[in-house]
């Protein structure tokens, strides 16, 4: 039983740190109807400025303190973040607003490879560290119940932890604020929007900030769990199951699609994995997300899609 | 004046259905084909064949392959480079387990390995559209790339998928120097984009295209939604599967299951969308552009002078390979065969300009 | 002008329903169709008319009822199966293949008439190559019947909407149909281009003997060329006869016709 909870655990921990990255996909989706491919991209975009400005600022400033490197890093990285956000737009997406989904897909396909470059320019392409203070030692926890207690990463359940923080101040901010509001009026119908006076472009901008926004948080703490390299713009890819899973179009959704693709992969390389050889993780969410999508085509919590004649 | 189809009456139906109806066409293209097959051989350096011409040619029939699937029919796959596994390895093993096997056969063979497969995964499209039908197509990419990783048994028991094929010959014909092996793969790619020519003007490609266009009026007018997208899987993935056994067996030689991962799926996918989708011609544009663009942006620093270490140059290289493709998305998003239709529009007004 | 017998019943509409969740479109509909006939549905927007349309062409599934074509009744209709019964129809918001150009959106028509199989066309030479010519010829037929031998090879996409009608309704006689369900094809028109439009489904009608269903607005238009016509209004059928005997019924009226001041 410990095992398999042990695994349960660590497959939860995972799943929430796909549903980071896929949260930046639904905003996104959400608020422009763009799916972007360019998530990972970002993530590791964002990762790569905050580890390198945070080496940078003590040669530079000859300011020592790590917390206070920390947050200025982070603030500068989120600064690199909105003026990505305002590039993208003014340069990709107000130029392609009519063309078809396809088009803007592959438009974000070409904007990854260019950030992957970009960054890889000018960050460099080692392999850099983040340090924010992530407990590093592993837990144990009940060792009444189980015997020698159960192992827990600790960094993962801090993981865990901001990233359900960021998805209540997310989710409250889509339903509570008068720009929330905005952004799903923009998801629901640009032209009506726009008739009713929201500003098209700016919301765009902010949206794709908040995505980056997003994409820093977790870059950073999947940065500091596994450093930051070029592998990190993979995990995009993991988190397409996991959007499709949940719906494109529900930031709950992503949650709850995070957490069964993490759930699901582990349990799955640990108890079904050894029959097929090992390694199924590469393709597990994939079939998962196949099998759910022939059910139910539209996702757990999406929308339901209607074609009129 | 010189593009003019002045004169140039048709007097049957047939005349006008042919796939170049303006005289000056087929003289073009009579001319290209003479060219390719006769003047290149003795002309081309080694060099050319190796980087340039046959990675070409064997892309451009993965292209057509996928340009049907995805251009005609409308039906988004991101699964070529796993199709194309299938390809080379069924090919691979009908070879190495079949004594006396000829290879043009394994190699269409394993197309029609691929086409089963193509088609299975083809399945969910019956029930799913766009983005998710990419992201299952994905899960074939990725099951693929597992497979001939982890099973032993597709790879002849090799440890880490790699495996190699040796002496090619077709007929008593062997297959050995760059010319021979240009000169085979462009025996294929000239009769399968015949073929493909033929089925996108008959009324299979009507079909598809009319699915790709507006499924629910096509279904309305008698035509089956299932027949339609699972013939398109079926076209595509067999000619995917052919070029990946030829990919495997003629370019590569000896390959592991990296050779088709997700990164030869997107650059398909590039293409197809930058040549032009729904175009047999985009599909070659496309092709040349991709195999061409990285070489000129690796040489470029040297022909300018001006020397940079590799990891730069190929950090370079993906910044404006991401750039051009955005930039084409949007200054043109059909493709270079749109520009070259609307070039040949302007040389039929030439010398006027309207 | 001769005009045909208009014979018996052939197409028998028996108490449809349809609903979307909670919207009903369709209540408890049933009404007949004659061979020969042109048999008119009209109410104001929103009444079902394009559902009714939907339901007898497998679109849509009705929830109860069912429809019976030349004595064999079904519950609910399969599109392959309608299309292959011979019954054809046009859009009210055009449904053309935008990617294709006039002539291929007319041969798309034929499909159900072309036989070759795949490696055939992929041949091309021989059987395919003949009866992509023979039907090429009766396409080109209905172009000429239609007028528009001009836009044979353009994109259908770039021509006006008078002419993108036309085409609309060439792709469904493309099919040869015995029975025509037009869903407003005089929408968005100017005076000639009706009367042309009025012309060519009369010709149909007299040509080819093909029974026409026709949703329209224009009550002249209804009122002059029709045998006999359904009113709808809100799901519900308020009237079924002849023209006269419609115009003259006053659930008409007052839903839909309005009396003069």
């Amino acid at each position: 039983m410990g095992p398999f909870l042990e695994t349960l655990i660590g497959g939860l921990m995972t799943g929430m740190l796909y549903s980071l990255v896929a949260l930046g996909f639904v905003l996104i989706f959400k608020a422009s109807g763009v799916f972007n491919f360019a998530q990972g991209a970002m993530v590791l975009f964002a990762a790569l400025a905050m580890a390198r400005f945070s080496e940078w600022l003590p040669t530079i400033t000859g300011l020592n303190e790590k917390a206070l490197v920390n947050i200025v890093a982070f603030l500068l990285a989120m600064a690199v973040m909105v003026a990505v956000a305002w590039l993208i737009e003014r340069l990709v997406l107000g130029k392609l607003v009519n063309q078809e989904g396809v088009t803007l897909l592959m438009a974000t396909l070409g904007i990854t490879y260019f950030m992957d470059g970009f960054g890889q320019t000018i960050f460099g392409s080692d392999i850099y560290k983040i340090d924010v203070g992530m407990p590093k030692e592993p837990m144990f926890l009940f060792e009444n119940i189980f015997q020698g207690g159960l192992l827990v990463n600790q960094e993962d359940l801090a993981a865990a932890a901001i990233a359900a923080a960021l998805v209540a101040v997310l989710s409250a901010f889509f339903q509570y604020t008068s720009t929330g509001r905005a952004l799903r009026a923009v998801a629901d119908d640009h032209q009506a929007a726009q008739s009713i006076g929201i500003p098209l472009q700016r919301i765009w901008v902010i949206v794709w900030s908040v995505a980056g926004f997003v994409a820093l948080v977790a870059g950073m703490i999947w940065g500091s769990k596994l450093g930051v390299q070029f592998s990190l713009s993979q995990v995009a890819l993991k988190a397409l199951p996991v959007v499709i899973l949940g719906g494109l179009t529900s930031v709950p959704g992503a949650i709850v699609g995070g957490l069964i693709i993490g759930v699901g992969e582990k349990l799955s390389e640990v108890y079904i994995g050894p029959f097929f050889g090992g390694g199924i993780e590469i393709w597990f969410a994939y079939v998962l997300a196949l099998l759910f999508l022939l059910v139910r085509p539209q996702g757990l919590y999406g929308e339901k899609i209607i074609d009129r004649v | 004046m010189l593009y003019r189809e002045n004169g140039q009456f048709k007097t049957s139906y047939r005349a006008d259905q042919q796939i170049f109806p303006i005289a000056q066409d087929r003289w073009v293209i009579l001319a290209l084909l003479a060219f390719a097959f006769l003047a290149v051989p003795v002309l081309a350096s080694e060099y050319l064949f190796r980087a340039i011409l046959i990675p070409f040619l064997i892309l451009s029939l993965a292209a057509l392959g996928l340009n049907i699937l995805v251009g005609y029919c409308g039906q988004i796959s991101l699964g070529t480079g796993g199709f194309m596994a299938v390809g080379a390895y069924a090919a691979y093993n009908l070879v190495v387990r079949i004594d006396g096997m000829p290879v043009v056969v394994a190699i269409l063979l394993g197309g029609v390995f691929a086409m089963g497969v193509g088609v299975m995964f083809g399945i969910p499209s019956l029930r799913i559209k766009g983005l998710y039908l990419a992201v299952a197509t994905l899960a074939a990419q990725f099951f693929c790339d597992w497979a001939f990783l982890r099973i032993k048994w597709l790879t002849n028991d090799s440890s880490s998928g790699s495996v190699s094929v040796s002496d090619l010959s077709l007929l008593g014909w062997r297959i050995e120097t760059p010319v021979d092996k240009y000169l085979f793969c462009l025996g294929f790619l000239v009769l399968f984009g015949l073929i493909a020519k033929n089925l996108v003007r008959s009324h299979i490609g009507r079909e598809w295209m009319a699915i790709r266009d507006m499924d629910v009026a096509a279904a309305v007018i008698g035509i089956r939604p299932v027949y339609a997208k699972l013939t398109a899987f079926a076209v595509s993935s067999f000619i995917v599967g052919v070029a990946g056994a030829l990919w495997a067996f003629v370019y590569l030689g000896s390959w592991e299951p990296a050779a088709f991962n997700v990164n030869r799926s997107f650059d398909l996918l590039f293409m197809v969308i930058i040549g032009g989708l729904g175009s047999i011609m985009g599909s070659f544009f496309g092709a040349a552009f991709i195999v061409v663009l990285p070489i000129v942006l690796d040489n470029a620093p040297y022909w300018f002078g001006i020397p940079i270490d590799t990891a730069l140059a190929s950090h370079l290289t993906f910044m404006i390979f991401g750039a051009l493709i955005v930039f084409f998305l949007i200054v043109e998003p059909h493709g270079l065969a749109r520009l070259w239709s609307i070039a040949k529009e302007k040389l039929r007004l030439w010398p006027f300009p309207h | 002008m001769a005009k045909r017998e208009i014979g018996d019943v052939i197409l028998d509409v028996n108490n449809i329903s349809l609903r979307f969740g909670g919207v009903k479109a369709l209540t408890d509909i049933s009404f007949n169709v004659k061979e020969h006939e042109i048999r008119a549905i009209i109410g104001p927007n929103g009444a079902g008319k394009s559902s009714m349309l939907n339901c007898i062409n497998g679109v849509y599934t009705p929830q109860e009822g069912s429809i019976t074509f030349r004595g064999q009744t079904f519950d609910h209709m399969n599109s392959r199966q309608v299309a292959e019964m011979g019954i054809a129809r046009t859009f009210q918001n055009l449904a053309l293949f935008k990617g294709m150009n006039v002539i291929d959106n007319l041969m798309s028509g034929r499909n159900l008439k072309m036989k070759t199989n795949i490696f055939q066309q992929a041949i091309r030479w021989g059987a395919a190559e003949r009866e992509e010519a023979e039907h090429r010829e009766y396409v080109e037929r209905i172009i000429d019947f239609l007028e528009i031998q001009a836009w044979r090879k353009t994109p259908v996409g770039r021509l006006p909407y008078g002419l993108q009608k036309r085409v609309d309704l060439g792709r469904a006689l493309a099919m040869e149909p015995q029975v025509l369900l037009l869903d407003e094809p005089m929408a968005g028109m100017n005076v000639e281009e009706k009367q042309d439009m009025c012309r060519f489904v009369l010709d149909v009608n007299d040509e080819f003997g093909t029974t026409i269903v026709l949703i329209e607005h224009d009550m002249g238009v209804v009122m002059d060329i029709s045998d006999r016509v359904v009113v709808l209004d809100y799901g519900k059928k308020i009237g079924d006869g002849t023209p006269e005997e419609v115009r003259t019924n006053e659930d008409v009226i007052s839903a839909y016709l309005g009396t003069s001041h």
